[in-house]
């Protein structure tokens, strides 16, 4: 019994040939387009690594080129099937390659699916990643003269500026840790020591930010310090005023940047998922026509191309059969040339048998 | 005599016009990316257009959109010719508009040199109008209240960040203006009335500078307020800081980028001119060997291609003698008899 039986002529087969053939030759573009999706994704990621604390995000191009590259090799290997489909002395070296090839090419599928799993499952670790990563930028802002750390504050400066966005969660973020470092403080002014004094830990806390949080759409120039005391500026109260620094925290603003990035990517992957299903379909069926009219004494009869050859049950059966065949000669290895006649006259229903042994349940 | 005769054969007639007809298609892509990068100076232009004042002139960009489109139309059309020149019967129907075309790009040709030449000389205006244009926008940038220039801060602070430059010539471009609106100055404060009574014109002014003028490389924070008083900030010299803000004027650092900008299609338009010179000698040699074949139902004849049917001195005194001619239309018949047997 076949699964959905298509008769092929010859023309008809031929023209299959012809457009899996250009479908294949989409599918390496599609390759390459998922390979190209994976390095831009990576160098996007690579650009900001210095605020991410950990690498896990990372999976998803990494995953992305390793398939990009896998599924350009597949399809020009399907292309060349294609061509060689059609002269009946060239298409039985790859008889043996076939079933590897829709193994890897399901594989490949699979992968893909996972990507877009994985792009949406490791938000929350991305945001981790992030915010420890970015609270130890704006600790270390000050640490311009410690090798390692000296283009920290550059670093957060322009991500402020680009990403428009202050701070970790907000721009308060920045009142609880000392981004001016002691070598620009006058440790001898009364108004220095009062406030180094003033809290544990002995650092100069203030109720400013860095200019990169300022918003250059704000309709008055930029107020950086003092924020907390409305008397301290003109016509100011810090409880209603919206436009003057960047109100979201990096953190947020990064997360809706690389989830928007993954995101716009989902469309492309699914289609290139779609494009390689249909290779494989039609592979398949390409495969068997041809097989089949190779079979035939006379090339130009009908052929029938399917997908499987029995039913969809019977398949899985038989191919579970075989693989429990294959883990048992592993296992009763030793015995099997003892088991093998013995079976035979317990089929048989002989009575005599002189070692005792199970006979093998199939 | 002709001017540079080559004898072609089949094999190199049917060479020549499969190269030429690739030479064509190679000027049609190099005509689109003319006709692109037209668009994105003129795109440029308006994005930085409020920097110059809305004063901008675009002849450049649209010129170069026309020619982009003109030279795609042009080569096609030299394409096609070549594509049908091995086959008589396609051939004969473009004959007779050969001359006209040769002529047509020779004039083609000039005019992408003028092109080529504006958009040399065309950055002396750019230079001048960013002048003007970003003194009155410094002047402006406080204004965000008034309708038509309340983007104004926005837009130059985003200039200053974005290339890294501060003021019209350098910073202290920011001293001379009051730069802070007076609706957030406290005019009760004593301070403020004396700073905007020193001066004739009552303005507030200031040695400080926007926060768009810090540069994020600096290893200390940024030092906006009190810029030319050493001791108002502790271990600052004015005189050796050097990465505090910006020391590039923006009129400099925009006008490098338009004139980089510039050069480049400048460059690629002069490209164009000898790819076009090109494309017409290798037309002119093929028309001209099919044209000169003693038995044109014999593709397999030998025949002589040339760029010119006299020397270059006689053809232009016969080009001048047709000018003339047209010009005096009186004295033509009498000149005409005379020299027609002469030639």
């Amino acid at each position: 019994m076949c699964i959905v039986p298509v008769h092929t002529e010859s023309a008809e087969a031929v023209r299959l040939a012809q457009g899996l053939w250009l479908l294949s030759w989409l599918a390496v573009m599609c390759g390459a387009f998922v390979f190209s999706l994976g390095v831009y994704l990576k160098i996007e990621l690579l650009r900001r690594a210095e605020v991410m604390e950990n690498t896990e995000i990372h999976v998803v191009p990494n995953i992305l080129l390793l398939v990009g590259l896998a599924s350009m090799g597949t399809n020009w290997m399907a292309s060349r099937v294609c061509q060689d489909s059609m002269d009946m002395s060239r298409f039985p070296r790859w008889k043996v390659l076939l079933l590897a090839w829709f193994a890897v090419a399901a594989l490949l599928c699979c992968l893909l699916v996972a990507v877009v799993v994985l792009s949406y499952a490791l938000q929350g670790r991305l945001e981790e990643s992030l915010k420890i990563g970015l609270r130890n930028g704006i600790r270390f802002y000050k640490d311009t003269d410690v090798p390692g750390r000296c283009f920290q504050k550059e670093t957060i400066d322009r991500l402020q500026i680009e990403f428009r966005c202050c701070g970790n969660n907000n721009y308060k973020d920045w009142f609880e840790v000392q981004w001016v470092s002691n070598r620009y403080l006058d440790l001898t002014s009364k108004d220095v020591k009062d406030r180094i004094r003033s809290n544990v830990d002995g650092r100069f806390l203030l109720d400013g930010v860095p200019f990169s949080c300022c918003n250059p759409a704000s309709p008055r120039p930029c107020l950086q310090y003092q924020l907390t005391d409305n008397h301290a500026h003109f016509n100011y109260e810090y409880q209603t005023e919206e436009l003057n620094l960047y109100a979201r925290g990096c953190r947020q603003a990064l997360t809706d940047y690389y989830m928007g990035l993954m995101n716009s990517t989902g469309p492309g992957v699914l289609s290139v998922i779609l494009i390689q299903i249909s290779v494989i379909v039609s592979l398949r069926y390409l495969q068997t026509a041809v097989e089949g009219a190779m079979a035939l004494e006379n090339p130009e009869d009908e052929s029938v191309g399917y997908l499987l050859e029995k039913g969809l049950k019977e398949t899985f059966e038989e191919l579970k059969a075989k693989v429990l065949d294959m883990v048992k000669l592993a296992q009763v290895d030793p015995t099997t040339s003892e088991v093998s006649p013995e079976a035979q006259e317990a089929e048989k229903g002989d009575n005599a048998t002189k070692t005792p042994s199970p006979p093998p349940a199939s | 005599m002709p001017l540079m005769p080559v004898k072609f054969t089949l094999q190199k007639r049917v060479k020549l016009a499969q190269g030429l007809w690739m030479l064509y298609w190679v000027s049609v892509i190099v005509g689109i990316l003319i006709f692109s990068l037209g668009i994105f100076f003129k795109v440029e232009l308006r994005k930085r257009s409020e920097m110059m004042d809305n004063n901008e002139s675009h002849l450049v960009p649209n010129l170069l959109i026309l020619v982009g489109l003109l030279t795609c139309g042009f080569n096609a059309f030299g394409g096609k010719v070549c594509h049908d020149s091995l086959d008589p019967m396609k051939y004969t129907k473009w004959k007779p508009m050969l001359k006209q075309y040769f002529m047509a790009g020779l004039g083609f040709n000039v005019v992408l040199l003028v092109v080529a030449l504006l958009c040399f000389l065309m950055q002396f205006s750019v230079y001048l109008t960013l002048a003007d244009g970003l003194k009155y926008s410094i002047r402006f940038y406080k204004d965000t209240d008034t309708p038509g220039r309340c983007f104004m801060k926005r837009t130059l602070d985003m200039t200053q960040i974005e290339f890294r430059c501060c003021g019209n010539n350098n910073f202290r471009d920011w001293f001379e203006v009051q730069w802070i609106s007076n609706r957030y100055l406290d005019m009760s404060n004593d301070e403020v009335k004396d700073r905007v009574l020193s001066n004739v014109e009552g303005k507030y002014l200031m040695d400080s500078v926007p926060f768009s003028c810090c540069n994020p490389g600096s290893p200390r924070p940024c030092i906006q307020h009190h810029l030319t008083n050493s001791s108002a900030h502790y271990d600052y010299d004015l005189r050796i800081e050097e990465l505090n803000i910006w020391t590039r004027g923006c009129r400099e650092a925009l006008f490098s980028y338009f004139s980089y900008m510039m050069n480049s299609i400048g460059a690629l338009v002069l490209f164009t001119i000898l790819l076009e010179s090109t494309d017409m000698a290798g037309l002119k040699y093929l028309t001209t060997s099919l044209e000169a074949m003693a038995d044109p139902e014999n593709p397999e004849c030998e025949s002589e291609g040339w760029l010119l049917e006299k020397s270059v001195k006689e053809t232009v005194a016969e080009a001048l003698g047709k000018v003339k001619a047209l010009v005096k239309p009186n004295q033509v018949q009498e000149g005409e008899e005379g020299a027609a047997p002469a030639t």
